[in-house]
């Protein structure tokens, strides 16, 4: 267990070296100056141009400014916002568990309909519901998510006047951010109406997210069930007489469920994606938002520092999904 | 698909041999209803593209300063002129539509072309050269995948500025590595058989060997990807589009549409649910297309 542990963090070194390269490289490939792009419109003298470009280092070769560049990020320096002045690491820290929170239950959402979904479909194969579910996953797969979240706005909060258009909590609640994570910050407050104001902000929002990794699941599942159902050790369960939710329930679902966590874990960067879609429609103050605002204010470094932590995190996900993989199926493990 | 007639007599057979390979194709992708529902949308949507000028009852970019914001004829107020009603600045939206199928199947097509050459190409040669060439362009490809598409091309268009070409270009190289990869493995699969060796022993140049001899037996999972490709591009294009970053008003750009749109939802529903109800059916023939294209051509991957 203990190599096949240190194997995949192994494989993993090339991909983030890639990555850094490919951050680092962003910055450098832009048109124009880097020292003019931070200096701003205004322009600046000679002595302060010469001055910027020792500061930053630009008049270094390049591989000693990559070095330098990833020791940084080693040390926790993502580089400065142009537009806030702030570190951006700090920026990201503050944003980040709006969108981990929205993600979180857009994936429960995906997993929780999705997975019963699947198997029923699988378990009724060729019926009507299975007909009607397949149908309606392929539409969910295809679906432009940013016109979802604009009809179940105009639905929802327009016509019916149930939930709210925009944000994370009603604007009457006050309280600091211990977590960051709102749902569990309006618990903490005590506040009467905060905790169910936050859950009401949260119902579109993870809807609007969660629609493609529903679909995406709700078919693998069914797939994976079918293949599992046609087994010899299921006929081997049957034949012995275990009640028919006994042998989906225990002996097919368990190991159908492996390459499921598999497309769960893809989806993870389906998420990422998709949260830059999302929290623009419902003004989410999270990464995805900060990245859209940061392209369009032309702030470099938080682009270049949201894409390098946004691939870590992938990364990362892809890594723990690899590992459990492993954990749940010995199969894989010692090959 | 059944190669041993192509490879036992490749110089009679061919002709008749494709036509019911054809056949045998055509059955199979008319048993699923769904995907044959798709290409009959699909057709319509090209048949609009190209006739548009003809089709649209006005001009995409016409603004009718006395109908701003006008709904849907059916609706009270509605117009009979603008039949799905016109958008802020009173541009009939069925014209805009119309012609805004135009750029979804360029960008579809285009993207598609580039993304299928370029992964061919270097799916062949990694496959094929192996060692560290193999190593060093799969590695690239790996690293492509790493990042979620969306975000990579996002990101690539700030790069290289905002509009409709570098829109392509963009999503063109984040979609690519799946045709490397489908590629490459085939070829691995292919390289080992022996029509190759005895096309190599034959003295085939390696040019010859690639394309000729070893492509054409690895083309089904690259039209079944280069489908569904189609509609990943015309989704990721409209997202980008969406978020400003393809193209520029006032192009009748679908996704674009839905930008302009977006500040007005709450007061009229029509400038926004039409848009993107063009985007969802085109996305949904294409993808409808690709399942039965993969049932069709590769049994292997057929999902029970």
């Amino acid at each position: 267990m203990i190599r096949f542990l240190l194997n995949r963090l192994f494989l993993i070194v090339p991909t983030f070296i890639g990555i850094t390269i490919l951050a680092f490289a962003f910055v450098r490939v832009l048109p124009g100056d880097p020292v003019l792009l931070i200096a701003g419109e205004r322009g600046v003298s000679p002595e302060r141009y010469q001055m910027l470009l020792e500061q930053f280092g630009y008049n270094r070769p390049i591989w000693e400014q990559y070095w330098s560049y990833l020791s940084g990020i080693f040390q926790g320096d993502f580089g400065t916002s142009v537009s806030t002045k702030r570190p951006v690491i700090r920026d990201f820290l503050t944003l980040f568990p709006a969108t981990l929170e929205l993600s979180f239950f857009a994936i429960s959402f995906a997993i929780l309909l999705g997975i019963p979904a699947g198997v029923i479909a699988a378990v009724k194969r060729g019926s009507w519901y299975d007909q009607t579910l397949m149908g309606t996953a392929l539409v969910g797969y295809s679906m432009p998510i940013f016109w979802l979240g604009l009809l179940l706005i105009i639905f929802f909060s327009g016509m019916l006047g149930w939930t709210p258009v925009s944000g994370r909590i009603d604007m009457l609640y006050y309280f600091p951010a211990t977590t960051g994570f709102m749902t569990i910050d309006a618990l903490l407050s005590g506040q009467d109406g905060a905790f169910v104001s936050a859950m009401r902000h949260l119902i579109l929002p993870t809807v609007t997210l969660g629609t493609i990794p529903l679909a995406v699941i709700a078919r693998q599942t069914r797939s994976a069930m079918l293949e599992v159902l046609g087994d010899d050790y299921v006929r081997t369960a049957r034949a012995k007489g275990l009640a028919p939710h006994q042998v989906i329930g225990v002996h097919a679902l368990r190991n159908a469920l492996i390459p499921v966590v598999t497309t769960i874990g893809l989806q993870v960067g389906v998420m990422m994606a998709g949260a830059i879609l999302t929290e623009t429609i419902f003004s989410w103050p999270g990464i995805g938002k900060w990245m859209i605002d940061a392209i369009s204010r032309r702030d470099y470094p938080v682009v270049q520092a949201g894409l390098l932590l946004i691939a870590l995190i992938v990364m990362a996900v892809n890594l723990i999904v690899d590992v459990l993989y492993g954990l749940i199926n010995p199969r894989i493990r010692h090959t | 698909m059944s190669t041993p007639v192509i490879v036992a007599d490749p110089n009679a057979a061919p002709k008749i041999s494709k036509l019911i390979q054809l056949r045998e194709f055509w059955y199979y992708f008319s048993v699923n209803r769904g995907a044959v529902i798709g290409l009959v949308v699909f057709i319509l949507l090209v048949l609009t593209a190209i006739f548009a000028q003809w089709l649209a009852p006005h001009s995409p970019i016409q603004q009718y300063r006395d109908a701003l914001l006008s709904p849907p004829s059916w609706l009270p107020g509605g117009r009979p002129e603008f039949l799905l009603g016109t958008d802020a600045v009173g541009r009939d939206i069925l014209s805009r539509l119309i012609h805004g199928s135009q750029y979804s199947l360029l960008i579809g097509a285009v993207v598609v072309t580039i993304s299928l050459t370029v992964g061919i190409i270097v799916g062949l040669i990694a496959g094929y050269a192996g060692g560290w060439v193999d190593t060093v362009l799969m590695r690239l490809m790996d690293l492509i995948l790493a990042f979620p598409s969306l975000l990579l091309a996002l990101v690539l268009v700030a790069i290289l500025g905002p509009g409709l070409l570098n829109m392509m270009i963009a999503i063109s190289l984040v979609l690519q590595p799946h045709f490397v990869r489908l590629t490459r493995s085939a070829v691995l699969g292919e390289i080992g058989k022996d029509y190759v060796t005895s096309a190599r022993v034959a003295g085939a140049s390696h040019l010859r060997l690639m394309f000729k001899t070893i492509l054409p037996n690895c083309l089904a999972p690259l039209i079944v990807q280069a489908t569904l490709s189609f509609s990943s591009a015309i989704l990721d294009a409209a997202a980008l589009g969406f978020l400003g970053l393809g193209a520029q008003p006032p192009t009748p750009e679908w996704g674009t549409m839905l930008a302009e749109a977006r500040q007005f939802i709450l007061r009229a529903w029509w400038v926004v649910t039409f848009p993107g109800l063009a985007i969802l059916v085109t996305v949904l023939a294409i993808n409808l297309v690709g399942d039965g294209l993969r049932d069709a051509l590769d049994p292997k991957l057929k999902r029970s």
